[in-house]
């Protein structure tokens, strides 16, 4: 019930800013660039990153930097086995964003290394020629559909996000995410909503200690450690919603040129 | 007479003689990586090996530009007392958070992979970060100004595609933000991480 409430207030809240922010029509999927990513409720966010930090420091850092020091395939077989499992949210929403062809690789992905790949803990698949898997999400699609990010927002525990992006994880939860629909939202006799949960524990944790030496770094060489990863998630978001590795127009050439040498 | 020639032959050899020798910009990334890495895998203290990169990125990063550029419009604002009090605290910052960065690095390898000649006044070098046991590879594009060729400069490195210039302005533009467009306010968060 918590949790049916606790969406629905996001759900509203993501919208209600979403709308505000939409009304200068400036938001459409061109205008992703950080810079112009309203930050609307600054003191309320600034508040839930010092709340995401202080949580980071007593549960994700300890586990992490445990985790980091397990043996090579431990940490390579469970990263796959999450990386399978995001491909039942990416497949729907590669079709949503008309990409069939990689619709199609990501299924074939999903088949060989589900079965051949015992469970996903083997990525065989990228060994038959089906690399460049990249995760795809609702937030994503719904930006490629026009609609433009809306105000920046940090969530608690989830951390930072946009209002499209809020609007976009909670379609998970109303049936956009097959992984949650046999976990939780269907009472299947194979998995539980432990197994939900635990999988998403397990990503966090998992990100974490991929990332630890950047994050502690980050933090330490900041001058508004805040700033900085509001800039970096915003940069992230537009680079793949633009599905893109190239280099994103990250600096105005014009803007250097008065500088003196 | 004859001197007159020799001296008009000389003149005209010297100033057609070319004493530029035009750097390569992936053979300077890399050449650069090479020297950071040989530092970082010397068996001496953090703050000596603090130092050492410090004289690498006087030498190779437009480290003015990057300050100037980090300040956006802003700088645009600022007199010259301002302009050069501004250069310098961002130049003992940007050393400071340089080489603290790099330290935690013991030898990192770092291969040039391609290179994207964007215009004539910047290139994109392609590298990777190899992977080890507790990290996984990260893929690091450089953006080279080559205006000067026989001197090419790092206006910015892009980690996995993220710009540090570019998180750099914003954070410099937050810290404005808050503080009502102050220059100084900026000055002296810039004075204080330096001292600490």
């Amino acid at each position: 019930m918590i949790k049916k409430i606790l969406i629905i207030i996001f759900t509203t809240y993501a919208l209600t800013v979403n709308v505000i922010a939409s009304d200068d029509g400036e938001l459409t999927l061109k205008k992703n660039d950080p810079e112009t990513i309203k930050d609307c409720s600054e003191n309320f966010n600034r508040a839930t990153f010092k709340f995401n930090q202080a949580l980071d420091g007593v549960i994700f850092q300890p586990i992490a930097s445990v985790y980091r020091k397990l043996p090579s395939p431990i940490k390579t077989g469970a990263s796959n086995s999450l990386s399978n499992i995001s491909h039942l949210l990416t497949i729907p929403n590669n079709l949503i964003q008309g990409d069939l062809k990689q619709a199609g690789v990501n299924t074939g992905r999903f088949l060989v290394n589900t079965t051949v790949g015992v469970l996903g803990l083997f990525d065989v698949a990228q060994h038959l020629g089906l690399t460049g898997y990249e995760k795809e999400d609702y937030g994503q699609s719904l930006a490629t559909l026009g609609v433009g990010p809306g105000c920046y927002i940090v969530l608690p525990i989830l951390g930072p996000s946009t209002a499209r992006d809020t609007v976009g994880s909670t379609l998970n939860f109303f049936g956009g995410d097959p992984w949650y629909n046999v976990t939780v939202r269907n009472d299947t006799q194979y998995f539980n909503e432990a197994n939900y949960y635990s999988s998403k524990g397990v990503s966090g944790v998992d990100f974490r200690a991929k990332n630890f030496d950047s994050i502690e770094n980050l933090e330490k060489n900041s001058l508004d450690f805040y700033a900085s990863v509001k800039s970096l998630y915003l940069q992230d978001r537009q680079q793949k919603i633009l599905n893109t590795k190239k280099i994103i127009d990250t600096q105005d050439d014009s803007d250097w040129e008065e500088i003196s040498q | 007479m004859k001197i007159k020639k020799i001296v008009v032959v000389v003149f005209l050899y010297l100033s057609n003689y070319n004493y530029s020798y035009s750097i390569e910009p992936e053979i300077f990334v890399q050449s650069t990586v090479n020297r950071a890495s040989k530092i970082l895998s010397e068996n001496i203290s953090k703050e000596k090996k603090m130092d050492e990169l410090k004289l690498i990125a006087k030498e190779t990063v437009d480290i003015k530009g990057i300050g100037f550029y980090t300040l956006g419009s802003v700088r645009k604002t600022l007199n010259d007392d301002q302009k050069r009090e501004y250069a310098i605290l961002f130049e003992e910052y940007f050393l400071k958070s340089f080489s603290s960065r790099l330290a935690e690095y013991t030898n990192p390898e770092i291969d040039v992979q391609s290179k994207e000649i964007l215009s004539e006044n910047y290139t994109i070098v392609n590298s990777l970060l190899k992977g080890t046991a507790e990290r996984p590879e990260v893929k690091i594009d450089w953006r080279i100004y080559t205006k000067d060729s026989d001197n090419p400069l790092i206006r910015d490195l892009i980690i996995e595609g993220l710009s540090l210039a570019r998180t750099q302005k914003e954070e410099f533009s937050s810290i404005l933000n808050s503080n009502d467009n102050d220059i100084n306010a900026l000055f002296r968060i810039l004075e204080e991480f330096s001292k600490n």
